[in-house]
């Protein structure tokens, strides 16, 4: 049935749209031969079109556009006759004889705007004429169409300030009397429509209703053009009328019609009017949304320059505000009470506090939806921050009231109201790029504990976002502290949430958490570790799943901290220096207990890793016992929890490479480590990785730099003993592959023979050398090899790497020159 | 033309929160040919960010890798140039260019092209080069005090290499140019 009246008004429309062409043609005709008789016949005719109830506003709206266009192609014709000499005036009296009422108001308007602009009358005269007039249609919707024609065709004829049709006897006044008459007149019409027709069409026609509310609104922005109006006319003349209106839809659009179109400074000064409205305003219009505007508009203002916030004070924008909004609903005897209380609590000083009176409205309105309050609540906070940004305090207030409204919640489930929160908590960061400013508030945390772990989690984000955004440094431990505690949804498992989190989304929290500690940072050194104590005590409640993100992060923060003091220990023996001041000795106790926590993960090879960067750093810092300690839980870790073989080959090499540069260890230590690190080389799994690790190991008995560490028969053992690996390793694949495998390891080893031979190690003979290279290409003539072209550009490219050498001359091509190849 | 970044030892999140903003500004998708990568990145996100930049990418394995699928050692050609990537903590001893001069020997590369010391650096070296773009974050370590945070942007145009460092020194981009062009072309035809 709905698909037959959408059809039948689509024939409606056709039929109306070809009626009002045909007898446009007729009309063009008449035009083109100057018959106005004709002319004004069948325009009448073509308008008569108009006349249809038929159609819904929106297919109404079509069919008037047409007859919109011809009307232009009147009024050019009617200017031409004006210019040849044709009285205007009985242009105007002729276009009267139209028999139906619709045509000869749209002829009377069309000729009427001619009439203004000839001058021949004073254009107040024939405004009022024509207004008065259109009110012999109260058909709705052709009643506005035809004010909203009116609207159109005068509204570059009205006699304005600076406007050439202002006169000794027409003046702004009348200009903004004929347009809010036309406006007045249009909003009755569109008030009216909702009582016309079924009641079971009600919910149509209020749709009906909203789409015809442009055509009303035109004449506020017309309104707003006129250059005469100031604020003093706007104030008395225009504002009462438009708030004066009582229908629903009405007032709520015409509210948010006003707060559009005029300028800041208009609602500013005239609050009292627009607030007073307030109360007057049905109930069930949508006030939240009025006022949100209205507070968006002016904080958008005052943000706008602050040579406008003065003008905000000397209004009290705030109290008037808020004040209203505590009228908005009946409670007001209550809502008084309520506030002699609150102002007991809060003196107010010179200036009102926002929240006494957003407190009011929220606990006025009991019924409202928390996510409506917390809406307002964010506006306002939005607001108190552009016009106050120096008065944290009429922020936190705001968070406070906040809390107080959501303490009667409990924890927040609607997810609304929890996106609104996360507006709310954002402002104070976006305003000031700083959550270091955020986390003087007070309230903060508590508006933050009413979060569920889902949005505290989100908001922590927001907050880490922000810091590495503005690249925020966060210096003392009182602010890191306070931090944390914002963000305890990351930090920590919280009582009774055990809820599946999705392990991507996990990785990424915890990441920024890592970051987050990157940021943080005291140049003083002595608060710098009280940073990292803090740090600590919050990241060790963090479980099993969250310390292998933390640890390290704050580990390398605590090692960039003994960089430091050990720079400044280099440089100064400090007389002051205490056993409560900072020292590397105590940071490396930290760092023990920290990577220690990664064993319950456990996480072995990460803090193996780790406790190897602390032994390095403790090397540097010549602390051969808590260096030698540091080892020791690396190896225990190696022995014990290291197990898969490719983790051991890379934990080796990280082993050999660190030891390689160890120097604070006496012989003793240094022999149990390094002979410990060759045990572990032999025994990996594989051959070949066994061979690397023991050549690797040669590396621990040459220190290039130290000549306490040059103990060249030993790296000839370690040499000697990848040889035999390589040996091994040859036999094995020959026993299980037929093939004696590639030559790699032994063109690896020669390498390591000529690097220390050129270091000078007299253990490492030409001879040696020259066996070694005899060796390798007589196993790659071999047929029993297995061909690789790799172990051949190898072998090809460290010959010619002999040839470079030996043709650099000086004692280094002597050395290389014994070499016969 | 070709251009190829060099970059490595970011260790976001362990030891730096992010890429020098400085860096973020210059390094635009679209501009870069290859990206090789030294390792330790050390997380998925700074993977994914620089696949962004350039979806040709190299990477080699750090010891603080996320990602346990980098191989340790990648060779790639790169118009007439071979070039090697390895991380480096497995030469031993780190950084020393004797060490690492034997493993492009090994990979028998002219580039060669390893991180782990934090320390830009870049040698000519026996007819080849062997270079270390440094940590791009400029990231704690123990083998390099006062780390810049640095990279390496290679210019390889037929037998001829512009290598560009990129350095941030006290909060300034500093440029640095080091010319190197391969003298016997036909070194790896014999293979």
């Amino acid at each position: 049935m709905i698909a037959e009246g959408v059809e039948n008004e689509e024939k409606w429309l056709a039929a109306g749209i070809a009626g009002l062409q045909q007898n446009a043609f007729y009309m063009h005709r008449a035009l083109d031969s100057n018959n106005l008789r004709d002319a004004l016949k069948y325009s009448a005719q073509m308008l008569s079109e108009l006349r249809t109830s038929k159609l819904s506003p929106h297919k109404y709206y079509e069919l008037y556009m047409r007859a919109f266009d011809e009307l232009r192609k009147l009024e050019m014709f009617f200017k031409e006759e004006a210019r040849r000499g044709c009285s205007i005036i009985d242009l105007y009296e002729l276009v009267q004889h139209a028999g139906n009422i619709l045509p000869r108001l749209y002829l009377l308007c069309t000729v009427g705007s001619v009439y203004i602009k000839s001058k021949e009358a004073p254009a107040k005269d024939v405004l009022k004429d024509l207004v008065e007039m259109c009110r012999g249609i109260q058909h709705p919707v052709r009643g506005l169409f035809l004010r909203s024609y009116l609207s159109q065709v005068s509204r570059d004829k009205l006699p304005d300030i600076g406007s050439e049709y202002e006169g000794d006897a027409d003046t702004v006044v009348d200009a903004v009397e004929f347009v809010l008459q036309n406006f007045t007149e249009m909003n009755k019409l569109w008030v009216r429509m909702q009582h016309q027709g079924p009641a079971r069409e009600k919910e149509k026609r209020e749709k009906e209703r909203s789409e015809l509310r442009d055509l009303v609104g035109k004449n506020l922005h017309v309104l707003s053009q006129i250059e005469g109006v100031d604020l003093d006319m706007y104030k008395d003349t225009v504002l009462p009328r438009v708030v004066n209106c009582k229908d629903e839809i009405a007032q709520f659009y015409l509210m948010d019609c006003i707060i559009q179109v005029f300028p800041d400074e208009y609602h500013l000064q005239t609050l009292e009017i627009l607030l007073g409205a307030c109360p007057q305003l049905q109930p069930s219009v949508d006030i939240k949304t009025v006022l949100s505007r209205l507070m968006e508009r002016l904080s958008n203002y005052a943000a706008s320059s602050a040579e406008v916030l003065p003008e905000f004070l000397q209004v009290e924008a705030f109290s008037k505000l808020n004040n209203a909004i505590g009228k908005s609903r009946g409670f007001y005897d209550a809502l008084s009470l309520r506030l002699s209380l609150l102002k007991c609590c809060f003196p107010v000083k010179s200036f009102p506090y926002p929240n006494l009176y957003k407190f009011q409205v929220i606990e006025a309105q009991v019924d409202m939806p928390i996510f409506g309050a917390v809406t307002l609540y964010s506006s306002l906070l939005t607001f108190t921050l552009h016009v106050h940004p120096d008065r944290l305090d009429y922020a936190d207030q705001v968070l406070g009231a906040c809390v107080k409204k959501l303490s009667s919640k409990g924890k927040l489930d609607d997810s609304k109201a929890t996106k609104q929160i996360v507006a709310l908590l954002s402002a104070p960061l976006e305003k000031y790029n700083d959550i270091v400013t955020a986390l003087k508030l007070s309230n903060y945390p508590r508006v933050m504990e009413y979060l569920d772990l889902e949005t505290n989690k989100i908001m922590a984000t927001v907050i880490i976002q922000s810091i590495m955004k503005n690249n925020t440094h966060i210096s003392t431990a009182d602010k890191v502290e306070a931090l944390f505690e914002l963000m305890t949804g990351l930090i920590k498992d919280l009582d009774g949430a055990e809820e599946e989190v999705d392990e991507d989304d996990f990785k990424d929290e915890q990441n920024s958490v890592a970051r987050l500690i990157q940021m943080l940072y005291n140049d003083d050194q002595e608060q710098m570790f009280q940073i990292i104590c803090t740090v600590k005590k919050h990241i060790m409640t963090g479980g099993p799943r969250r310390l292998p993100f933390t640890v390290p992060p704050l580990v390398f923060s605590s090692l960039k901290l003994v960089r430091r003091l050990q720079g400044s220990q280099d440089q100064e023996e400090n007389p002051f220096a205490d056993e409560s001041s900072t020292s590397p000795k105590k940071i490396f106790q930290l760092l023990n207990q920290t990577i220690e926590a990664l064993l319950i993960v456990p996480a072995p090879e990460l803090a193996l890793r780790l406790y190897l960067q602390c032994a390095e750093a403790a090397n540097d810092c010549d602390l051969e016992p808590v260096a030698y300690e540091f080892f020791t839980q690396a190896y225990i870790l190696y022995e014990e929890e290291v197990s898969d073989s490719k983790a051991q080959v890379t934990a080796l090499h990280l082993i050999i490479g660190t030891l390689q540069r160890m120097h604070v260890f006496g012989v003793e230590n240094r022999d149990t480590l390094t002979h410990k690190a060759t045990g572990y080389s032999a025994k990996l799994l594989k051959k070949p990785d066994q061979c690397r690790a023991v050549y690797s190991c040669a590396h621990l008995f040459w220190v290039d730099d130290q000549d306490n560490m040059k103990d060249g028969e030993r790296v000839l053992i370690c040499l000697k003993r990848a040889l035999r690996i390589a040996n091994a390793a040859q036999q094995m694949s020959n026993a299980a592959r037929g093939n004696t495998g590639s030559v790699s390891l032994f063109v690896e080893i020669l390498n390591k023979y000529l690097y220390f031979y050129e270091k000078g190690n007299p253990q490492i003979t030409v001879a040696a050398i020259q066996s070694l290279i005899e060796l390798i290409t007589t196993e790659m003539q071999s047929d029993n090899s297995a061909s690789d072209p790799g172990a051949d550009a190898f072998l090809a490219s460290t010959l010619r790497y002999l040839q470079f050498q030996k043709q650099k001359g000086g004692a280094i091509g002597e050395k290389y020159e014994a070499i016969k190849v | 033309m070709v251009l190829v970044l060099a970059l490595g030892d970011l260790h976001i999140p362990h030891r730096a929160p992010d890429l020098p903003a400085k860096f973020k500004s210059m390094l635009v998708p679209g501009k870069i040919q290859h990206i090789i990568c030294t390792g330790n990145l050390s997380i998925k996100e700074v993977h994914d960010y620089l696949r962004t930049l350039c979806p040709d990418l190299h990477i080699s394995r750090g010891e603080y890798d996320e990602d346990a699928r980098y191989p340790e050692t990648k060779t790639l050609t790169i118009g007439q140039f071979k070039l090697g990537l390895c991380h480096g903590h497995q030469v031993v001893p780190w950084g020393d260019l004797d060490s690492l001069a034997m493993l492009q020997r090994q990979l028998d590369v002219d580039i060669l092209v390893t991180g782990h010391t934090h320390q830009f650096t870049a040698y000519k070296h026996e007819g080849g080069v062997v270079i270390n773009p440094g940590s791009a974050t400029g990231a704690y370590s123990n083998i390099t005090y006062d780390v810049n945070p640095s990279f390496v942007l290679m210019d390889i145009d037929g037998l001829r290499v512009v290598v560009y460092v990129y350095e941030l020194i006290d909060g300034e981009v500093k440029v640095d140019k080091i010319d190197f062009k391969k003298t016997t072309a036909p070194t790896h035809s014999a293979h």
